[in-house]
């Protein structure tokens, strides 16, 4: 899923500061999910939004909404925004993109939108997935070097690994893992394979769009 | 003699560093360099060195070339893409420079400029590939190049990186990708890094081991705490603590270490750091 962090209020407040009426709409799916767009998450901030009103000295007036996705227009559609003149966004990125594009409104993003991850416990999620557009997982033993190596390697651990952590101090060392995974799955030969420079191409793509014929490749 | 000759020959190499300085004073490194003159087969140039932001290599490389000394030119894949690349190495080919090491580069966010975009479009392994590549007549992308260049491209390994199976699959990846010689991360047990020797002599290409001259026990513990894939062992540590004249200590250090291992491996990449008047006595007490 898309995993996203909500933004510091201050940073919140400096954006909306300016409009009477704003309306907050969480996003049920992955915002959700990620603990920061469902609707405690609306309601919550909402609360943190009156009480910043009081000590900044502002009158904005806030209201809460829940779409079950702001990435889809058929949810948008049905969202009721009369008498608002902005709307706070708690989707991710794209969500804010679509809330924008139909409400003719200004619409502003309470979250960051971090990666797309996978959940690692209460609360806790890790990158997977960079949406590179040429996935490499098959032969990395499902670990993405792309996403889980700071510096995107494709052939094997820097210079950096210090006892199986990254020069970042942050995570392990991806090729470490995939290391010792390929070698509990008894792939360890697929290691000695030269991956090619990426295709970055792909990286570009913005549209995908299965009803326009494409090429067949 | 070249360091292209010098390995050739098969006589042992003695290679040393200097960092290019941040701004566009080269005084100082060209002094440096000075230090080292007659004693060393080339110099490395390093480029971004911990990623901070200093003078480009080629440039030093160049200033080193015009003094007459050979230089090897350090490049990272860290701040170009490839096209960058490429034309930076077709460049220096063009003044003279062939002698290339082949580096991923230290992260960004290590250096003075964290905001900055990492680019990583290659690392190593694929560069090592591209610059074969040029020497074949073709670039990255398959269209033949007007003048071909003769790099004679190095890589780094880590001997003493934990975990070491995949470091040295690495290393045989980089052996296979066109690295025709190994200069190493600092080592300091002779035991360990002539185990690593067993291991890195079934590949044929030379290796350097690297020297890092320590001058005080403070600094071999610093090292240890902060440089991944480097481990002062505890003895060498205790020899300094206990030395009432820890430079001539860490020379003794350098030299035993280059004295243990020199029929088990190439050459010496020694990096002094700051430390550069102590190499001609090391070279002296290793009989270099």
């Amino acid at each position: 899923m898309i995993v996203v962090r909500q933004k510091p209020i201050a940073e919140i407040c400096d954006m909306i500061g300016r409009h009477s009426r704003v309306l907050l709409v969480g996003c049920n799916t992955c915002a959700a999910v990620s603990l920061a767009g469902g609707e405690t998450e609306v309601d919550t901030l909402l609360q943190f939004l009156k009480l910043a009103n009081k000590r900044r000295a502002t009158y904005t007036e806030f209201g809460p909404a829940v779409l079950q996705r702001q990435c889809e227009p058929e949810y948008i559609e049905g969202l009721e925004h009369e008498g608002y003149d902005a709307i706070l966004s708690l989707g991710c990125g794209a969500g804010v993109a679509l809330l924008s594009e139909m409400i003719g409104k200004p619409v502003y993003p309470a979250l960051d939108t971090l990666f797309i991850g996978a959940a690692k416990g209460l609360a806790h999620w890790s990158a997977e997935c960079s949406a590179c557009g040429k996935c490499v997982l098959g032969e990395t033993a499902g670990i993405c070097p792309v996403t889980r190596c700071a510096k995107g390697i494709l052939n094997g651990p820097c210079g950096g690994v210090s006892d199986g952590t990254c020069e970042l101090g942050d995570r392990p060392c991806a090729w470490v893992e995939i290391y010792e995974r390929l070698e509990a799955l008894g792939r360890v030969e697929q290691f000695k394979q030269i991956s090619s420079p990426p295709d970055n191409s792909t990286r570009i793509i913005c549209e995908w769009d299965m009803t326009k014929p494409g090429d067949e490749s | 003699m070249s360091l292209r000759e010098a390995l050739e020959s098969g006589r042992f190499v003695v290679t040393s560093e200097v960092g290019p300085p941040k701004g566009i004073d080269v005084s100082e490194m060209m002094e440096t360099a000075e230090l080292l003159r007659g004693r060393v087969d080339a110099l490395n140039v390093t480029d971004n060195q911990a990623a901070i932001m200093r003078l480009c290599t080629l440039a030093a490389c160049l200033h080193l070339e015009n003094a007459g000394f050979d230089s090897v030119l350090q490049v990272t894949c860290r701040d170009r893409n490839r096209l960058a690349l490429q034309s930076d190495l077709l460049g220096a080919a063009s003044l003279g420079i062939t002698n290339v090491l082949a580096l991923t580069g230290d992260h960004v966010t290590l250096g003075d400029h964290r905001e900055a975009k990492p680019v990583f479009d290659l690392e190593s392994v694929q560069l090592l590939e591209v610059i074969e590549s040029l020497n074949g007549g073709v670039d990255a992308a398959g269209k033949e190049l007007h003048g071909t260049p003769d790099f004679l491209a190095g890589a780094v390994v880590t001997p003493d990186a934990n975990p070491l199976p995949p470091q040295l699959a690495k290393f045989a990846k980089k052996v296979k990708a066109g690295a025709r010689f190994f200069q190493t991360q600092a080592v300091y047990d002779a035991t360990s890094f002539k185990r690593f020797m067993e291991q890195a002599r079934q590949f044929g290409v030379p290796v350097m081991a690297g020297v890092v001259v320590l001058r005080s026990a403070g600094m071999a513990k610093f090292m240890n705490r902060n440089i991944p894939g480097i481990v002062v062992p505890d003895a060498v540590i205790s020899e300094l603590e206990h030395s009432s004249d820890a430079q001539a200590t860490g020379i003794k250090i350098a030299s035993r270490f280059i004295d243990e291992v020199r029929d088990h491996c190439d050459g010496v990449h020694i990096m002094a750091v700051g430390a550069e008047r102590l190499v001609p006595s090391i070279l002296d007490a290793a009989g270099l």
